[in-house]
């Protein structure tokens, strides 16, 4: 296991080694936690900001937990109320947080490619926790980690990534980090959100569910954005339900040990039953639980954690 | 007394007099003589051009110098010497200025500018349509009666047909070409970068080639049926090129320009999310970029042009989505020019210079682009051959947003005459 780097900014530039990093690490702050341990206190002393400059609810909590397990303090930053909205620069409201002696940040952004370029301007960590339909890293690494923990590993699985591809940041993590664990990829949806450039990234493109799940091990559903209808990436919600919503019967084609995945938030009765997603084979709130483990290993590891030494810290 | 200018033993390339070889050049007051006098060669101001090609002062038919309301950027002085120090003699500036040029007192305003502080030839261009709306008519007699040599809402397009239709027809009149930014507005909405696997990769939102393809192919429609020049604006695709390629073979009245980012630059350039590589129409992909190199070469592009487009840096110095679009191009069009076309490509520098000079000239009917007898003696001296290292922080414009910025270049302008006057040499405006 091995770290070097100081900014976490997405999944396509990291190697095998620094996943299995992250992840082992991950796997070992689970284990302090489920054996005891209230905090892992490598972080006490440090203060941790949480910019999001675009809506979020379940990321924005899970950064804010992971950071204060590590004994971090917290501050949040909110879109509204932020300067931003009077017309200060990224740039300007980033170096102002960093003037106030911060020693990491998270950031959510609606723009893509905005925390590569913070990171070129910040002496302090840039974590990614989202940006525009770019990257999402800590949600594929808890999906990933969730995917093993259930099914034990990844190389050969077969994932289905289902719905909006085209405007996914999680999709684009979540394909560089499966394809870089060997699985094999299909994404799967309309023709419109599902544009065949993504074969450049090494996955199979598909407008056909059936065989797209068939003997699927995982399948990974996307949030239908209502908006898109307006820009008419689609006729109707109905339609898209009708076309690819997973149902019980389509859930049938699936392998019969497969897991069904949503990084949230999820709209029942649209991309998925309600029943589906209350269902055993449902992983839902695992992967939300799995996605503090993992973002405390991130932390740690952009705060200069060694990543063999982390037992130390717990408290 | 008159002036006498002699240039010596250049390397003259002046493809409109079918001119390629050692020679001198000669100029009484501003013009081009076929040759001076023993008396007058004593007089006259001699320049040794050994080693250096001597072409036509270069024309760029496309740039932004901001004036009026944009002087944060550039302004037609500190437009103009960077238009010197890369060699340009005459520029013709686009009217999406603030006011935008859409009243013939704004045509005066940027005229009064010109006579004020411009150190080159600059002619204006009008808008189509009022306040680049794109949806009433602009006053196209007066802002030609004003001065204005085009009419465009580049950086914008004209979607309604009808309308364009009828400024095709009613520029027609005045025998002014109508300049067009060819982007289907609709299907470009929030697009920052070429669509295509860049764009799904970085996720940033694309734009489809059919955007400006649909309206070149619209173009060439209107201006067969109106029987009127339309001059098609920095074309960026393929597809494109072959529609133009094609309405030309059946005499269709459209030109075209290709500009230098879209002959050196792809959007893979686009991967570290540099502002310095977005521009409008964005750089494609490589493809595209091949097509726009062939269509220079057998002419169905007439000519280059630069598009220069200043910023500042804290404009540019944003999220790749909230940055503005466009970069420098004047000071940097030659090098450029010389390794992609000349180094790379094959053409042969006469070409070279015939897309920067004659050909843009004839494109807008300008008085400019060859060293013919009579012609206005504007003329550039330049090394193909000298290594530099651009640093725009240190460039004449006002803006410093270059891709190439601080990177070694070869190729290089040694002195820009303008009327019979030297008015930059060996790196300092002289004018």
């Amino acid at each position: 296991m091995s770290w070097n780097r100081k900014h976490l900014i997405g999944i396509e530039e990291l190697n095998r080694d620094e996943i299995e990093t992250i992840l082992g690490t991950a796997a070992s702050i689970r284990h302090l936690l489920d054996h005891g341990a209230k905090k892992i206190g490598a972080l006490r002393g440090k203060t941790v900001v949480n910019l999001f400059l675009e809506p979020s609810t379940r990321t924005r909590l899970a950064f804010e937990t992971a950071a204060k397990r590590l004994g971090a303090d917290v501050v949040s930053f909110d879109a509204a109320a932020s300067s931003t909205a009077k017309g200060e620069t990224l740039r300007d409201t980033a170096q102002n947080i960093q003037a106030l002696g911060v020693d990491m940040m998270v950031l959510r952004h609606a723009s893509a490619g905005a925390p590569l370029y913070l990171s070129a301007r910040l002496d302090i960590p840039v974590i990614n926790a989202g940006d525009g339909a770019h990257e999402h890293p800590s949600q594929a690494l808890l999906d990933a980690y969730t995917i093993r923990e259930r099914l034990t590993h990844l190389t050969g699985r077969k994932v289905c990534i289902l719905g909006d591809v085209l405007f996914s940041r999680v999709a684009r993590s979540n394909i560089w980090l499966l394809t870089k664990l060997g699985a094999k990829v299909t994404i799967v949806g309309p023709s419109t959100l599902v544009p065949h450039w993504f074969v450049g990234m090494g996955v199979e493109v598909s407008h056909n569910l059936k065989a797209a799940l068939a003997d699927a091990d995982v399948v990974m559903l996307l949030r239908i954005q209502h908006e898109r209808q307006d820009s008419s990436h689609f006729p109707s919600l109905g339609e898209y339900t009708s076309m690819f919503g997973l149902n019980k019967t389509r859930a049938s084609w699936l392998s019969p040990h497969a897991i069904i995945m949503h990084p949230g938030p999820i709209n029942r009765g649209v991309e998925i039953d309600s029943d589906l997603a209350d269902s055993d084979r449902s992983v839902i709130l695992e992967q939300v639980t799995n996605g503090i483990a993992v973002r405390m290993a991130i932390l740690y590891l952009c705060s200069g954690g060694d990543p063999e030494k982390v037992a130390h810290f717990a408290e | 007394m008159p002036k006498y200018l002699w240039i010596s033993r250049a390397h003259v390339i002046d493809p409109a007099s079918k001119r390629d070889a050692e020679g001198d050049l000669f100029a009484i007051d501003g013009k081009m003589v076929a040759k001076l006098t023993v008396e007058q060669k004593k007089k006259a101001q001699k320049i040794d051009a050994r080693g250096l090609v001597a072409s036509p002062g270069f024309v760029d038919i496309h740039v932004h110098f901001r004036e009026p309301g944009q002087t944060h950027k550039e302004t037609i002085e500190t437009g103009t010497r960077a238009a010197a120090a890369g060699g340009f003699t005459t520029c013709v500036c686009m009217p999406n200025t603030s006011p935008v040029v859409d009243h013939a007192g704004t045509v005066q305003f940027i005229q009064d500018a010109i006579e004020r502080s411009a150190i080159i030839h600059v002619y204006p261009t009008g808008c189509i349509t009022v306040g680049q709306k794109g949806q009433t008519l602009a006053p196209i007699g007066s802002l030609a009666r004003a001065g204005c040599v085009a009419i465009t809402d580049d950086g914008l397009c004209v979607q309604n047909n009808e309308l364009m239709r009828r400024a095709v027809e009613y520029a027609k009149m005045f025998g002014i070409p109508v300049m067009d930014h060819c982007q289907d507005a609709a299907m470009t909405q929030g697009a920052v970068m070429n669509e295509g696997f860049m764009s799904t990769k970085l996720g940033l939102r694309g734009w489809p080639n059919a955007a400006e393809d649909i309206i070149v192919a619209r173009n060439v429609v209107l201006a067969a049926y109106a029987g009127h020049q339309i001059h098609l604006q920095h074309i960026s695709s393929k597809y494109s090129v072959e529609l133009i390629r094609r309405a030309k073979g059946r005499g269709v009245p459209i030109t075209a320009e290709g500009t230098p980012h879209h002959i050196a630059l792809t959007d893979s350039a686009v991967a570290g999310y540099d502002t310095h590589f977005k521009m409008n129409p964005p750089l494609r992909i490589e493809e595209d970029r091949k097509a726009i190199i062939e269509g220079l070469r057998d002419g169905t592009l007439d000519c280059l042009a630069t598009d220069h487009a200043p910023h500042t840096n804290y404009e540019k110095d944003k999220e790749f989505d909230h940055a503005p679009f466009g970069i420098l191009g004047l000071e940097t069009a030659l090098p450029i020019c010389l390794q992609v076309l000349v180094r790379e490509s094959r053409f042969t520098l006469r070409r070279l210079v015939e897309l920067m000079t004659s050909k843009p000239a004839e494109v807008l009917k300008l008085p400019a682009g060859t060293l013919a007898p009579d012609a206005v003696a504007d003329i550039t001296l330049f090394d193909p051959d000298e290594e530099w290292t651009y640093d725009a922080l240190k460039g004449f414009s006002k803006s410093s947003n270059s891709p190439w910025h601080g990177q070694k270049l070869r190729g290089k302008v040694r002195a820009t005459i303008v009327a019979g006057q030297v008015v930059y040499q060996d790196g300092k405006i002289v004018a």
